[in-house]
């Protein structure tokens, strides 16, 4: 106990004159132990809710998915991308009882549940966590599957975020998010993208845009159900944010994985008819 | 939507460069900040706008889609769009997003106004 102040401390502490050092040095001189614990800038505090970063995609195989054209391939944002640009927003009413981050926690933790049938998002089991690749197979007619896949981005108790690969269907990200407004939780799910090669911006024309609501639409309404909304109701608004194409992005056709994904079934049906019957 | 915890001052430097101080959370919710801050820095006059991330403070996944529309605005008005005091962090952040593929990234703001190599 240090006599003086009263305060805990070295029952003896020596004079500067006693170890040697001029008033300068004794004045210049931190304690030992300074450095070492000088305040150090605290990380900010959305270190862990943003996948460290990646070059390209890493899989691991997933039973139920075809798990083709996601393995080395390339995270594409809206900057990456060939088509107009646009900004999706599919909102729901979740009611007054349900908090922000009981709609994220459910939402997170049973994802593929929600989505339409016929289609299937095999992620982790623990559900959606930075740094995680789903493997998609995606319904898109004729008994094809589209096979892709989704990075997660970035994630927290209120939202969470998925980044689409090279060949899938839009270069961009979907962001799931709830909040409060007024006395209701509001629940959404929001797409800025582009398609992701000419044959895609086509495709979105005809009939993408119109799959693509639909698919929301009933995966809202599905995680509707799920938290107990007696009637859930989809508001969609679509908003072109950026009306150029990027012609420069032209080649990212190459990677496009739904024409891969057809060849990828002819191939696999070649091979089952080959095969000697008996 | 909450009040957005930041703001953001714009300096001009030189006739077609302006520098957008930024501190604290870049979220969606500070869309409307920046856009007025971009309307404070831009008209046809300004080529290069630099974004000062060195107040940085935190960033979601949604900071990042407002970063995206205001690169759509810029590339609309002919304008080059840099950034610096970018902590390791962000800067990863920026690469993973490959949003770094089109607002180039400093170590300074000398560098960033020269639009010098990094």
């Amino acid at each position: 106990m240090n006599e003086t102040t009263g305060t805990p401390g070295p029952d003896r502490v020596a004079s500067a004159e006693q170890i040697g050092l001029s008033a300068r040095e004794a004045a210049a001189i931190p304690p030992p132990d300074a450095a070492r614990l000088a305040p150090r800038a605290a990380p900010p505090r959305d270190v862990a809710s943003w996948a460290r970063k990646i070059d390209r995609l890493e899989v691991d195989p997933r039973e139920g998915v075809r798990g083709t054209n996601v393995a080395g391939r390339r995270l594409t944002g809206p900057v990456q991308g060939f088509g107009k640009m646009w900004q999706k927003t599919y909102r729901m009413n979740a009611g007054p009882d349900i908090t922000p981050e009981q709609a994220i926690a459910t939402w997170r933790e049973h994802f593929p549940e929600f989505w339409p049938k016929g289609n299937r998002f095999a992620g982790a089991l623990t559900g959606i966590n930075p740094g995680d690749v789903a493997l998609l197979d995606l319904a898109i007619g004729g008994g094809v599957k589209l096979s892709t896949g989704v990075f997660v981005l970035y994630a927290d108790a209120e939202s969470f975020t998925l980044m689409t690969p090279q060949g899938h269907m839009f270069a961009g990200w979907i962001t799931f998010s709830a909040e409060r407004s007024g006395d209701a939780t509001m629940v959404q799910a929001q797409v800025l993208m582009r398609a992701n090669d000419p044959l895609y911006e086509v495709s979105m024309v005809v009939a993408g845009h119109r799959k693509e609501d639909k698919f929301w639409t009933a995966t809202l309404t599905a995680l509707g159900q799920r938290l107990g909304v007696a009637d859930p109701a989809v508001e969609v608004r679509s908003t072109c944010v950026d009306s150029r194409r990027q012609w420069r992005h032209t080649s990212n056709i190459w990677h496009n994985s739904m024409v891969r994904s057809v060849l990828q079934t002819l191939t696999f049906r070649r091979g089952v008819n080959a095969q000697p019957s008996g | 939507m909450s009040a957005p915890a930041i703001t953001m001052d714009v300096r001009r430097v030189g006739e077609k460069t302006a520098v957008v101080d930024i501190k604290g959370e870049v979220t969606a919710a500070c869309e409307p900040v920046l856009m007025s801050a971009y309307e404070a820095a831009g008209g046809s006059a300004t080529s290069r706008l630099v974004l000062n991330f060195g107040g940085l403070e935190y960033m979601n996944s949604g900071g990042i889609g407002m970063l995206v529309t205001l690169l759509v605005r810029a590339n609309r008005q002919h304008q080059q769009l840099a950034a610096y005091g970018l902590s390791e962090h962000y800067r990863e952040i920026f690469e993973l997003t490959r949003l770094d593929e089109a607002i180039t990234i400093y170590d300074s703001e000398e560098s960033a106004l020269n639009g010098a190599v990094r």
